[in-house]
């Protein structure tokens, strides 16, 4: 267990909801939910997940924080926002998934294995590197990510795929060594220090 | 001076050799038709997309948007930013509605664009190119300038996501949205308005993560194009483009289908309708080429 996980298990005790309202993006609705399913019968990937959205509620209110946090399910979530705009009490569903998962991941007790989490991580590194995506790098980097025999043969399986792009010139060839990114990136890298200092010190993340 | 002008948020797809390059040549052949200015944002960055969530939390993720906006009220002031990608367009809108809702979130965004000597106002809206088109040209001025309608091409309006929910189109329903239909038909093609799975998810960014899953996604929504009669589908979103073209041979692979469909733009459409070439139309930036737009296209 990280200190942080056990920080936050010592602060909230055996409140869940009262550590998800406080420390998850837009937590404060969960006690909204009645229980319809609309969400988790609206959901694209929905047999996917092990507990779909309706049932998250549920075990939050019923204080089953390993079992929700520890899950693969929130990572199915595409951002399709069905869940959103169906549902009756207007529960920003795909928010409080997207939170959930954000904070387990800060936690580090989200799945370490989890490919969404790892491919994630590896796109919001690329960006905020050099501030705009650079589409060969995060595909090498998400291909290689189980390892150079298993790239080998992801990058072999996808190779059609790659050709095309490139054909069409819809891949730069050269973007390993010739991405550009934005001009001021020392500017973002500033700001976005500051911003994770702040969420931090507000979310009880800090030391 | 143009008709209309407008402080303009490309994203990281429409970059010169990026996946949706072809997208941003078709827009800039359409608007210079239409007689619309896009004023780039200098510098914009990316909007952090549909899942910078995961590490990019609520603060930097939100810092990368409101950069964008505060970059584009001091250097495109009085004007809507308009963004061509839906990810760009969703994740900017949210986070402004965010900071208009939330006084502590609208001190702290400020705080840290201090850094920059920039500074957070709100004053722009902000809109998707296909709202631009709709709302501030409407159909009657699109149709205008149409040289060579695109008659006895049938085509699957697919919406997908997220130029269609959480926010959509004003006066347009989340089941059903009929705008893409309406803007096929006026440029005089048909639109097949019974095609099922217009608003069906792609799989989004997690056609990279999770591809198995995305693949019955998109063999959904091209089968159901097939099914209808379709010559090919059109969407507003670059990663729908991009999941529901490039993949088609691994689905056949996987499934045994024979896919080869094409996908395009509906600017690519606009471009071809009002006269444009096939290169102008970023025609040759399409995997499996559109034909049937491409014959059009070279008609004198």
């Amino acid at each position: 267990m990280t200190d942080l996980n056990k920080a936050m298990v010592e602060t909230y005790r055996n409140d869940f909801l009262k550590e998800v309202e406080a420390n998850v993006e837009e937590g404060n609705w969960v006690k909204m939910c009645m229980q319809c399913g609309v969400c988790s019968g609206s959901c694209p990937f929905g047999p996917d997940w092990e507990h779909p959205p309706q049932e998250i509620f549920a075990m939050i209110r019923a204080g089953k924080r390993d079992e929700v946090l520890k899950s693969e399910s929130m990572w199915m979530c595409t951002s399709c926002y069905n869940c959103i705009v169906r549902c009756p009490r207007e529960l920003p569903i795909t928010h409080i998934m997207h939170g959930l998962a954000n904070y387990a991941h800060r936690l580090g007790i989200a799945p370490k294995m989890n490919p969404t989490r790892r491919f994630a991580k590896i796109f919001w590194d690329n960006i905020a590197k050099s501030g705009r995506v650079n589409e060969l790098e995060l595909s090498i980097r998400l291909y290689f990510m189980n390892g150079f025999m298993k790239g080998i043969k992801t990058g072999l399986e996808m190779l059609p795929v790659g050709l095309g792009m490139l054909k069409t010139k819809r891949l730069n060839p050269f973007g390993l060594f010739a991405h550009g990114g934005i001009k001021r990136k020392g500017e973002l890298h500033k700001m976005l220090k500051k911003a994770y200092e702040i969420e931090d010190k507000r979310k009880g993340f800090a030391k | 001076m143009a008709r209309k002008e407008y402080s303009f948020y490309p994203g990281c797809s429409s970059e010169r050799k990026a996946s949706a390059s072809n997208y941003m040549v078709s827009v800039e052949s359409m608007c210079k038709t239409l007689d619309v200015k896009l004023n780039e944002i200098p510098d914009w960055n990316c909007c952090g997309a549909s899942i910078g969530y995961a590490e990019g939390g609520e603060l930097p993720r939100h810092i990368m948007n409101a950069r964008n906006i505060a970059i584009s009220e001091k250097e495109n002031p009085g004007q809507d930013i308009v963004a061509t990608c839906a990810a760009c367009w969703l994740g900017t809108k949210e986070t402004q509605e965010r900071i208009t809702h939330s006084g502590e979130l609208l001190a702290d965004v400020n705080e840290i664009l201090k850094e920059a000597g920039l500074k957070y106002e709100g004053k722009q809206p902000v809109r998707h190119m296909v709202e631009v088109l709709i709302e501030d040209l409407g159909y009657d001025e699109l149709a205008k300038p149409v040289k060579k309608p695109l008659e006895g091409i049938k085509i699957a309006g697919y919406v997908g996501c997220q130029t269609n929910r959480p926010f959509g189109v004003l006066g347009e329903s989340f089941e059903n949205p009929k705008y893409l239909d309406k803007l096929t038909e006026t440029m005089g093609a048909t639109a097949l308005d019974k095609y099922e799975e217009k608003v069906t998810c792609c799989g989004g960014a997690l056609a990279f993560s999770e591809p198995d899953k995305s693949y019955v996604q998109i063999k959904k929504i091209i089968e159901s194009a097939y099914d209808h009669g379709a010559d090919m589908i059109v969407t507003p979103c670059p990663v729908c483009q991009m999941n529901v073209e490039v993949y088609q041979g691994q689905i056949n692979k996987k499934f045994g289908t024979k896919f080869n469909i094409p996908v395009m733009y509906y600017s690519q459409l606009m471009t071809v309708a009002y006269g444009g070439s096939a290169k102008e139309a970023g025609l040759d930036g399409n995997i499996i080429r559109a034909t049937k737009l491409e014959e059009i296209a070279a008609k004198k």
